[in-house]
């Protein structure tokens, strides 16, 4: 989707202003936040392409004001009671509740066997990987020169807005993995190869306002990108 | 309540609002059995304790001392990490970018917020924000010069990675002067978080002695 979540290349949204340090977790609530992403993983509320897809549809005023761990809440909530995990009114009881009685503790766990501490300490290192070696030969190599196809999908897409249109160079290949555009709309995994394309600052802003001796690369999927020429010498 | 927000009573009563929100959420999950307090302290005691940028920090300072080794780690980084007994989630096909005389690397995920957990942690609060999402992009001197004291020279070539795909890229830095002679152990010390987000040099000898 053509979201606000696409950042790359806006304007004015004002300092970075890093800290000198900061804690891991600004809060405590925050720690429980983040565990909700493996949980609810584990759970089969979504995937990580599924789950990106619902922090896309956080409203965008919301998008931008609220934290990185509000927007996974969102999308734990927007995934959980679109499969049914989550009843919505019960959320919105137990957060008034929860709102008047701020004490209150959470309820005994119903997990006698500590799976769910295993899970975590089994996944974190092992990790999921998107890679799915396949038989599909790849139509680009390292070298090439591709442009990026200018097509805008309503749904989950990883098609930047900055590099829609543009045209760069090959540098890795990386094999097939999970291709966004279908496993983030519930429409399965369907590998792609993953390629790396490098972009010159000029190519992506224009030759006045790029910074100079720079370059930036993007990871697309076999389907955003075509051969160079074609649309090249059309330009 | 964390007493890092705004004590606006707006603010407070935003927090206050999500505070009571996730508890809610939790405590379904609970009910379910989808989720324990025993397995959210257990995960936020290993991103405290066990998985931070001191992981990475071993694997730049044994490239720096390990000609083979570093081969290795900018062929496949995963593996190589690997070996170490580094790796896992939000890191399961990394890729090391060297930095050299004359090229500077950085990453960023305008998308969303890609970081490469296994060996640097969990990201920091400014690299998921729109600012250093939509700048890195388009304005990396400046960003780097302006927000993190960190000039790059303008005949190095500055490449920023951002990281779109399941692959995460992260920074070999280059080995600081003065250090020869120094073992694995004493160079891990030098390596910053912010050296192998792009942001930032290594360390000097001096500020390690």
């Amino acid at each position: 989707m053509n979201g606000l979540h696409d950042l790359g290349g806006k304007d004015g949204l004002g300092a970075v202003a890093p800290p000198p340090e900061e804690p891991v977790w600004k809060a405590d609530w925050e720690k429980h936040a983040h565990a909700m992403f493996p949980l609810a993983f584990r759970a089969g509320f979504f995937g990580v392409d599924s789950f990106r897809y619902g922090m896309e549809q956080i409203e965008p005023v919301e998008y931008l004001t609220s934290t990185y761990y509000e927007h996974w809440v969102h999308s734990v909530t927007h995934h959980g009671v679109r499969l049914g995990h989550l009843d919505p009114e019960e959320i919105e009881k137990r957060t008034q509740y929860y709102l008047e009685n701020p004490d209150a503790p959470l309820p005994e766990g119903q997990d006698p066997d500590g799976e769910l501490v295993a899970f975590i300490e089994a996944v974190i290192p092992a990790g999921a990987t998107a890679a799915r070696p396949g038989d599909k030969a790849p139509k680009f190599a390292v070298g090439d020169r591709v442009t990026v196809v200018n097509e805008v999908p309503k749904g989950h897409t990883r098609r930047a807005g900055y590099v829609r249109g543009r045209t760069g160079t090959v540098i890795m290949a990386h094999g097939e993995m999970i291709y966004p555009d279908t496993a983030g709309n519930d429409l399965g995994e369907a590998p792609e190869h993953v390629y790396t394309v490098q972009f010159t600052n000029a190519e992506l802003w224009g030759e006045e306002s790029a910074e100079p001796n720079g370059t930036v690369t993007f990871d697309v999927w076999e389907p955003y990108i075509v051969p160079a020429t074609a649309q090249e010498t059309a330009a | 309540m964390s007493a890092s927000h705004s004590t606006s009573p707006v603010a407070s009563d935003h927090q206050a609002e999500v505070v009571a929100r996730v508890k809610a959420i939790e405590s379904i999950m609970i009910e379910k059995g989808l989720m324990t307090t025993e397995a959210v302290d257990r995960l936020a005691e290993i991103y405290e304790n066990e998985v931070g940028p001191q992981l990475g920090a071993k694997v730049v300072a044994r490239a720096w001392t390990d000609p083979v080794f570093k081969a290795r780690l900018l062929e496949n980084a995963s593996t190589a990490c690997a070996e170490m007994g580094i790796g896992g989630l939000q890191g399961e096909d990394m890729v090391a970018v060297e930095d050299t005389d004359d090229l500077h690397h950085v990453i960023v995920c305008t998308l969303c917020s890609c970081y490469p957990w296994p060996v640097l942690g969990l990201p920091p609060n400014w690299y998921k924000q729109p600012a250093y999402r939509s700048r890195m992009v388009r304005e990396p001197r400046k960003v780097l010069r302006e927000e993190f004291g960190y000039a790059i020279a303008d005949d190095v070539e500055v490449r920023v990675w951002d990281s779109s795909s399941e692959l995460r890229y992260w920074v070999l830095p280059q080995r600081p002067e003065g250090t020869d002679g120094w073992s694995a152990e004493q160079l891990e010390a030098l390596v910053t978080r912010d050296s192998m987000i792009g942001v930032g040099a290594p360390k000097a000898p001096q500020a390690a002695a």
